[in-house]
């Protein structure tokens, strides 16, 4: 029996690559910021080694839950056209250590947004603690390899990453993200 | 807001001691931006984004770093150089840098080197003068 999702051999592949690791965004302003939060547990294997007996989350994971945060805002900005690719990271300070049971709290926003890329500034926060800041760039890869080619399908926004923000409602000013989340 | 050379050279300086993570003697007026010091592909849309910031002004990115489609058309690259057609349309594109060493050998290899810091201050420079 033939898959129709199998004509898109390569996205999919990448698709099923892809992992979330925010939980929800409580605002989202359309081409402008965002807020997701992240809540960290003891259930998250990396932290029984990161380290044994004192278990703190990674930075690079930092990273990554700001990237996810910046690179849905970003691709939002765009309608999810754009296959939005973290291409570098200008800048990321940290203050603090998290731990299990902490709730962090990652807040995005565009700086600047041209056809080609996106930079956008982050901080990561605990309650009133700084945990760090975090200033990434993306790049839309299908305008800036020439010669290259990229699968048709979006790999990067997949329905999964879409979902994240069906949980907001329309009173916080994120009807917009509504709308194109569920396209 | 008239800003004299200097000033517009310290401000390109931080903005690439920024993006680049270099020093600032590192960053003189020669130095090319892919050579000396190290910049690769996004970090050009880096460098207009703060560029932008800085200066307020808006940059089209064909504008100040138009090496990209001039080698991907072969009217304008032949055999790894620039054609006459291909010079003219980059004196055209890049009235604010000085081609009459690349005019010699117009290997696109060399195009890199076309980028300097002193040919951002040139362009930022007309670009606040014009506005």
């Amino acid at each position: 029996m033939s898959n129709p999702a199998d004509s898109f051999n390569i996205g999919r592949t990448s698709a099923e690559m892809r992992w979330i690791w925010i939980d929800k965004f409580v605002e989202f302003h359309s081409g402008e910021s965002a807020v997701a939060v992240k809540n960290v547990t003891l259930a998250e294997e990396h932290l029984h080694d990161h380290f044994p007996g004192f278990p703190v989350m990674p930075e690079t994971l930092m990273i990554e839950a700001m990237a996810q945060t910046s690179g849905i805002l970003v691709g939002e900005a765009k309608n999810f056209q754009e296959k939005v690719i973290l291409a570098k990271v200008k800048k990321c300070v940290f203050f603090d250590y998290v731990k299990p049971g902490d709730t962090l709290k990652l807040a995005a926003k565009i700086e600047s947004i041209a056809p080609e890329a996106a930079s956008i500034s982050g901080k990561i926060t605990c309650g009133e603690k700084l945990i760090a800041e975090i200033d990434l760039m993306f790049s839309h890869i299908d305008r800036n390899l020439a010669g290259k080619e990229f699968p048709e399908e979006n790999f990067v926004f997949t329905d999964t990453f879409k979902s994240l923000l069906q949980g907001l409602s329309s009173d916080d000013g994120s009807s917009d993200a509504l709308e194109s989340g569920q396209d | 807001m008239a800003m004299n050379r200097d000033e517009i050279f310290q401000e390109v300086q931080e903005v690439l001691i920024d993006a680049l993570g270099v020093d600032n003697n590192e960053v003189t007026t020669e130095a090319t931006l892919m050579g000396d010091l190290g910049a690769e592909s996004i970090d050009f849309l880096d460098i207009v984004f703060r560029l932008e910031k800085a200066f307020g002004i808006k940059i089209p990115r064909e504008e100040l770093f138009p090496a990209e489609s001039l080698m991907n058309n072969p009217e304008l690259v032949n055999n790894g150089k620039l054609t006459e057609t291909g010079l003219a349309e980059l004196r055209e594109k890049l009235p604010h840098t000085d081609l009459a060493a690349f005019e010699n050998d117009p290997d696109i290899n060399k195009l890199g080197d076309l980028f300097t810091v002193g040919a951002i201050v040139n362009y930022v420079d007309i670009k606040l003068n014009a506005a």
